[in-house]
């Protein structure tokens, strides 16, 4: 029983990790919708306890929301004393996620009709949390206007700072009154006036930018320094804005980098190199050179271009895997399956020799093996597999070499991601800023430990978790 | 009478989804000289108009062009065309199965030059005015002579099977089963030839039996590795045992899987020659309960395959050229036909009236049989 609430549990991480619910190269939205709808569940009928703790693991934001989604709607079967702890881990996840993310929630509750007195507190101190609310209420209104209308709640009593203006702003939009605070009254002027649309939000000002006509360049060129960090990064080509690519998240800068052109990457070569270098660098921090000697094999293949939604998002954490573990080892051997040897030059093509691939890491005699793939070995069919299980059982039954899978891909038909045997753990990867952590994590999935190291390190991160809000 | 040859395509794992699966070919070196890319005709539906002034009319979406040259020659990215005029005809008009457009440059119809040779077969009918054919079968022959074909889009699984497939590097054709019969060979002679027409596996025909298996199979196992650990002591032996898996799978695919392909002879002749090149288009033997193929290929002057495609032919087409096939080899004479295949006249009659061809026979001869084979024997 324990055994099987463990592997129920991994089984539930890596999927919550992993799954978007967008569509997959092998697998449709929806297809992956109802498979992760099942999975939460069964999880939340059963474990609901550990089902709560998840939140404090690096799963995806689709599967918070979900997970908040489920236990405030189901808040009558828990206890008092789950419902308390509930309660601290759903605030402190929303308060981690993106606002455009917690306002989506808020209304899928809305029109879940979930409506208890929980969900209006957390909503209440949600909103009250918010560090600017003035924003907000520019950037995400109907968002802002909806959570505050679900939850009963009264705008100068979550927002004292605006001076009651936040009821007006929202609700109140015929009276054409100044507003005292700068962002409102930006908004307001922003209807007639040009110069006013650039003290708003970047989103906020488009539409204005639109209404008034203003050229595109022109708009861009003074918008610069209302652009977020992600923003920045994304107009970096259109608008030549000078974001810092040092400073973004790894995968992030890796999935830029696989969106230009290869003439671009060669030209920028240098650049980007040095970009993915120092972001990988911040990333291993103290760990930095403390692996050893690294193999990793990493799929290129033509599955890892991943679906038009999630465009080369295997491929992208694979190269942002590949800097992260040659910042993290002392000796690094990366292996790319397409035989490439470039990873600044990556591109999914090809067929996915997994098993032969393997073997070449293994015959470099590494300290740790890691391979970052979707699963889908097919040159031949299940050979990663048997390499694996052969060099386990024959060559190496003492567990000197350390290997680990990381998949980035949701299988919904498995419900879970795809594996390659049963000897090396799977585990599933959002972002290869993780990778420590699930290699830390791939323990539980080999099925050595039981339920009670489980449930132990569970609340290690619940406590850790809770202690750093 | 000869066989096609498959000699420089090695079999690489096959890769699985549904009931379809695709096996990778892959040559060492491409065939200089020849490349191939497609053109797509759109929806309407299309008459060929052949040289023995009779006309082929077929859902034809696609065709080819080959190009060839002394020396090795690279297609470029896009072929610019002309832009279809707007137009209210909804026939397009084809002249020949395979025509030369410039000096080295040749379009032909893939699988519709082939199957328009099946079509063909004893197409005027009887030689010999026997007493049992009808008029119209001296008069006219087999003309209209129609076969049912499905396009890729109709077939289970297809469509979604192309698409996460993932194409080798130096991958110059396909084997295509579904429920594990051969439905197709596909060969091109340059890599990223194969690359622009994969997709084109999409509007070609397959016979019924392909679309009824595709329809109706379970999903076809993959056939994992499996490696036998007893005798691995180091990382060699695993290395060994590995690769063996790959050169035995090449030699099961080769020796197994295209049995039904490779081992047949087949009538091959020739449609067009093309500088080094030769087009041709093969019949089978037509033996009935069997794997029976129709293609066309294209080979070079050291008889290499350059470009191979193939048309699994249903049980019934393949009737109703054994049923042809052994009248024309008796002169059209009905006994003697019969007899070679142990039956009698009125049996083999009504088995031409029920592959098709009962308008080939004379209605009193046809009543006859009809009236003999409800009585019962004495």
């Amino acid at each position: 029983m324990d055994r099987l609430a463990a592997e129920d549990m991994v089984m539930f991480v890596n999927a919550a990790t992993t799954s978007t619910g967008q569509r997959e190269f092998h697998s449709q939205a929806a297809e992956q919708r109802a498979s992760l709808e099942f999975l939460h569940e069964y999880v939340a009928g059963n474990y609901r306890d550990l089902y709560a703790a998840v939140l404090a693991l690096d799963i995806n934001d689709l599967n918070a929301a979900l997970i908040v989604r489920r236990l405030l709607s189901t808040s009558a079967e828990a206890t008092p004393e789950q419902r308390a702890l509930e309660g601290r881990l759903i605030a402190r996840r929303l308060a981690a996620m993106p606002p455009q993310r917690v306002y989506d929630l808020f209304r899928d509750l809305r029109r879940a009709g979930v409506n208890n007195r929980r969900t209006r507190a957390i909503i209440r101190d949600w909103v009250a949390g918010r560090p600017d609310q003035a924003f907000d209420a520019v950037k995400y209104r109907q968002g802002l206007k909806r959570a505050l209308r679900h939850a009963h709640l009264t705008p100068s009593r979550v927002a004292p700072a605006l001076h009651d203006e936040l009821g007006t702003f929202l609700f109140r939009t015929a009276t054409r009154a100044r507003f005292r605070s700068p962002l409102l009254e930006s908004w307001r002027r922003a209807h007639y006036e040009q110069a006013a649309i650039y003290a708003l939000p970047y989103t906020v000002a488009e539409g204005f930018a639109a209404k008034h006509g203003v050229d595109r360049s022109v708009f861009l060129a003074r918008i610069k320094p209302n652009l977020t960090r992600l923003e920045s990064l994304r107009l970096r080509e259109s608008a030549g804005t000078d974001a810092d690519l040092a400073t973004m998240p790894l995968t992030r800068l890796a999935t830029y980098v696989l969106s230009l052109p290869f003439a671009d990457r060669a030209e920028r070569r240098a650049e980007l190199t040095a970009a993915l270098r120092s972001s990988a660098l911040r990333t291993a921090g103290r760990n930095a050179g403390q692996w050893g000697r690294v193999a990793a094999v990493l799929d290129d293949s033509f599955s890892s271009y991943g679906s038009g939604v999630k465009r080369r998002r295997p491929l992208a954490v694979a190269v942002a895997g590949h800097y992260l573990l040659e910042a993290l080892a002392a000796d690094y051997i990366p292996l790319w399956t397409s035989g490439a040897t470039d990873p600044l030059m990556a591109q999914p093509r090809g067929t996915t020799p997994l098993g032969h691939r393997i073997l070449d890491a293994l015959s470099h005699e590494p300290d740790r093996l890691l391979i970052v793939s979707d699963g889908w070995d097919n040159s031949p069919p299940g050979l990663a597999g048997e390499v694996l299980r052969v060099w386990r059982t024959r060559l190496d039954p003492d567990r000197r070499v350390s290997a680990t899978h990381l998949n980035p891909v949701y299988d919904a038909g498995d419900y879970d991601v795809k594996r390659l045997t049963p000897e090396v753990p799977s585990m599933g990867v959002r972002n290869a800023e993780d990778l420590p952590a699930l290699v830390e994590f791939a323990r539980f999935t080999e099925g050595r430990t039981g339920f009670a190291d489980l449930s132990a390190h569970f609340t290690d991160r619940v406590t850790r978790f809770l202690e750093t809000s | 009478m000869s066989t096609v040859d498959l000699t420089g395509l090695t079999a690489l794992p096959a890769q699985v989804w549904g009931a379809v699966r695709l096996v990778p070919l892959v040559r060492d070196r491409p065939i200089p000289g020849l490349r191939l890319h497609a053109r797509l005709y759109g929806d309407d539906p299309s008459l060929v108009v052949l040289p023995d002034n009779t006309a082929y009319t077929a859902y034809i979406p696609h065709g080819f062009v080959a190009t060839w040259s002394d020396s090795p020659a690279a297609t470029y990215g896009t072929h610019l065309t002309p832009p279809d005029p707007t137009s209210t005809i909804r026939l397009r008009f084809h002249r020949r199965m395979a025509r030369r457009e410039e000096r080295n440059r040749l379009r032909f119809l893939p699988l519709h030059l082939a199957v328009e040779g099946y079509l063909a077969l004893h197409f005027n009918g009887p030689n010999v005015l026997w007493d049992e054919w009808s008029q119209r079968a001296i008069r006219r022959g087999l003309s209209p002579r129609a076969e049912q074909a499905y396009a890729g889009a109709q077939v289970e699984g297809l469509a979604d099977a192309l698409k996460i497939f993932e194409i080798h590097p130096d991958q110059c054709g396909v084997a295509l089963y579904v429920a594990d019969a051969l439905a197709a060979a596909f060969v091109v002679p340059h890599p990223d030839d194969y690359r622009a027409l994969h997709s084109t596996l999409l509007l070609d025909m397959y016979g019924e039996l392909v679309h009824h298996y595709a329809l109706l199979s379970a999903p076809v196992p993959a056939f994992s590795a499996r490696l036998n650990d007893t005798h691995v002591r180091s990382l060699a032996d695993l290395r060994a045992a590995a690769t063996r898996q790959s050169t035995d799978w090449a030699a099961f695919h080769a020796t197994t899987m295209t049995a039904g392909l490779l081992d047949a002879t087949y009538d091959i002749r020739r449609v067009y020659r093309a500088g080094p090149f030769t087009l041709s288009r093969f019949l089978p033997g037509f033996r009935p309960k069997e794997e029976n193929h129709i293609g066309e290929l294209i080979t070079d002057q050291r008889g290499r395959t350059a470009y191979l495609k193939t048309f699994r032919l249903s049980e019934s087409q393949i009737r109703r050229g054994h049923l042809l096939n052994t009248l024309a080899t008796h002169d059209w004479h009905l006994p003697t036909a019969a007899e070679s295949l142990g039956t009698t006249p009125a049996a083999f009659g009504l088995r031409l009236d029920k592959a098709g061809f009962g308008h080939l026979l004379n209605d009193h001869v046809l009543a006859s049989y009809r009236s003999r084979s409800r009585r019962p024997t004495p």
